[in-house]
């Protein structure tokens, strides 16, 4: 059993963050990770920053370009979670659109998640049926989860599809819309939500996209598994930094 | 050979590498495609509005004076004549009727030169609906008069700010858009790009070009085919309908040509073939400017239309396969080659489709070769670069 499903498979709701990696400073990768495992977050998401984020929104493409400035590549991403697992013992997952991994080598990517200890991966424009032909093979090899979106808008039969080819959770997306949105959460969502915990899927879900405080965390992990902050992670170390970090935890649970 | 295939691929080129967020839409989009095309009724109309809006055919014109220069025969497919100044509207006339056999009432659209915003913007009028346009802050202060065109037209015209705020980043917020907006909103992409089916359905809406120059040459030199098509290629679409119906024909050569910018090794480069290796951008695995990292980096161009760091997948195989011959031709080749065709044929070309107007100063035909060159569209929106450029 690896790092993800032994926490999933704890008594109570996760919380999970993801950050851009090299944001804000270059070096504060490896500390973001050890100061959020030590304020209670349950996972992490380590985004390794692209110069052309489609599916996220000003917050984290910001980020992304000024990581990409500060001169974060996939190799210094590596570099720097070098001896992670001495100190770390949450799961790590590295989330990044695909044509960094597809450059750096998809099995030279996952030999190194492997032995680094990155226990996953979330790549979010890596289609199902690429991955199945192409790279799944390759992500047994090295013992690295993959974890696929859904929205409200799948249907029935794809979230089946997703969920058999998924090996850790399943990353529900909250609504039609880039990261970062704060309309909240309504009756779709309500709907959603529900839906899919009668669905009974093999993977648990982690529901992402619009989660900002404690209320929508809450609404969020009412029927899921638990739930990932970004956007407003990153906003508040821009404003406050790692420092910020205890308080911001404080105030989600 | 050179079609794509049932998976959506050219080659090793295509595919759609798109978020799950934008899977309903594109899937909706190619179980139709092809269906609604093959419809008579979308066909009548298709055809009709292409004929009586667009005013197609667009003439095969012979380039006397332009032949007698370069001592070969060259014909110009005057696709800048077409209603709205270049090809694009082939396209956004038929995606616009695609939007409406799938029930979507707004439309959304990136634009670089500004062509293919106005061509949306122009047939959501003509069918009453609502119009977004993404366009780069840059590329709005260098194609004015296409702007106050679109918003003319009733379209909302919204500056891209990010990265290099030019094509690449007006097709990334487009996307976000249209991940924003999944149900009610068609995304007419103006290129040979994007996820799969787009690059083939954007082909063959284009193809029309290449249809009817087949019969327009076999009136004229009683074959159908030339020696040669020449087209400027940015993300490819007039040169997808240029190639189109002569991508199995061995006799014809096809020619490419990219804007080498400041110098194919001048860092401000848009030429792809010559500097890109394979990657993905806007949900296409294609040649793609980047760095070793994979990050996509700003490519240059004094051609809006031009001034894209990928290509569409069916070119990109076109140049792997070696299918087709790339040149790319330098800011500075291409700007006298449009003015010399100002000179000595009386058209002033967009500046995109002053690329391929300049090969033949380094490339030489027999002279009794058959060359057609895709005249894409007309300088009218080029005229604050040209007078810049030349002190006008």
């Amino acid at each position: 059993m690896n790092r993800i499903q032994e926490k999933l498979q704890e008594n109570k709701k996760l919380l999970s963050i993801y950050f851009t990696a090299g944001y804000p400073t270059i070096e504060d990768t490896a500390p973001i990770i050890e100061a959020l495992e030590n304020n209670g977050v349950d996972m992490v998401e380590i985004g390794l920053p692209f110069s052309d984020p489609l599916a996220d929104g000003p917050t984290i493409q910001a980020s992304s370009t000024q990581a990409l400035k500060n001169g974060m590549t996939t190799h210094k991403l590596f570099e720097q979670l070098e001896g992670i697992r001495e100190k770390i013992s949450i799961p790590l997952i590295i989330m990044g659109y695909f044509n960094p991994v597809l450059q750096y080598g998809v099995e030279n990517f996952c030999k190194k998640c492997q032995e680094i200890g990155i226990d996953g991966l979330i790549l979010p424009d890596l289609p199902l049926a690429e991955y199945q032909e192409h790279y799944q093979a390759i992500f047994e090899k090295h013992g690295v989860a993959i974890i696929f979106l859904i929205t409200p808008q799948t249907s029935d039969a794809r979230i089946r599809e997703l969920d058999a080819a998924s090996t850790g959770f399943i990353y529900m997306v909250s609504r039609a819309s880039v990261t970062g949105s704060q309309k909240g959460f309504g009756e779709e969502q309500t709907n959603y939500f529900n839906r899919i915990a009668a669905m009974e899927l093999k993977n648990p879900q982690i529901i992402g996209f619009g989660i900002n405080n404690k209320e929508t965390f809450q609404t969020a992990t009412r029927r899921a598994k638990g739930a990932i902050i970004g956007s407003a992670f990153i906003k508040m170390i821009t404003e406050q930094g790692i420092a910020g970090i205890p308080r911001f935890v404080k105030s989600i649970r | 050979m050179y079609n794509v295939n049932e998976k959506g691929y050219y080659g090793k080129f295509g595919g759609a590498y798109i978020p799950e967020m934008l899977y309903p839409n594109v899937e909706e989009l190619r179980q139709n495609y092809l269906k609604i095309m093959a419809e008579t009724a979308f066909q009548k109309e298709f055809q009709q509005l292409l004929k009586e809006y667009v005013g197609r055919p667009t003439p095969l014109y012979f380039a006397k004076r332009f032949s007698e220069k370069y001592k070969t025969k060259i014909y110009l497919k005057r696709e800048d004549l077409c209603h709205t100044g270049a090809h694009k509207v082939n396209n956004t006339i038929g995606q616009i009727l695609m939007a409406k056999r799938l029930g979507k009432n707004r439309i959304i659209a990136e634009t670089g030169a500004g062509q293919h915003g106005v061509a949306t913007a122009t047939v959501c009028a003509l069918m009453g609906l609502e119009c977004i346009v993404y366009m780069g802050a840059i590329d709005i202060e260098r194609q004015a008069p296409n702007v106050a065109r679109m918003k003319m037209l009733g379209a909302t015209v919204v500056p891209a700010t990010s990265g290099s705020k030019t094509l690449k980043d007006a097709t990334n917020e487009a996307i976000r858009d249209w991940i924003n907006n999944p149900t009610n909103t068609h995304y007419i992409i103006g290129s040979v790009v994007g996820p799969h089916p787009y690059p083939d359905m954007v082909a063959r809406f284009q193809s029309v070009i290449s249809e009817e120059i087949k019969t327009q040459l076999q009136e004229k030199e009683n074959r159908d085919a030339p020696d040669y098509v020449v087209a400027c290629v940015g993300g490819g679409s007039n040169a997808a309908g240029a190639y189109y119906h002569y991508l199995d024909n061995p006799d014809v050569g096809i020619i490419a040509v990219e804007a080498a910018g400041k110098g194919v090794d001048s860092g401000e480069s848009a030429a792809t073939s010559a500097l890109g290796k394979p990657g993905i951008i806007h949900g296409s695995k294609t040649l793609l400017m980047q760095t070793a990292d994979g990050q996509i980096t700003e490519p240059h161009s004094i051609s809006a239309g031009l001034d894209y760091p990928g290509v569409g997948p069916m070119h990109a195989h076109l140049y792997a396969s070696g299918r087709g011959e790339f040149i790319s031709v330098t800011d500075a080749a291409a700007m006298q080659a449009g003015l010399q065709l100002c000179k000595l044929e009386g058209i002033i070309p967009a500046i995109e489709t002053s690329h391929a107007l300049a090969i033949f100063e380094t490339r030489k035909f027999k002279s009794e070769a058959i060359v057609v060159i895709n005249l894409s569209g007309r300088g009218d929106k080029d005229l604050s670069t040209y007078i810049d450029y030349f002190n006008l």
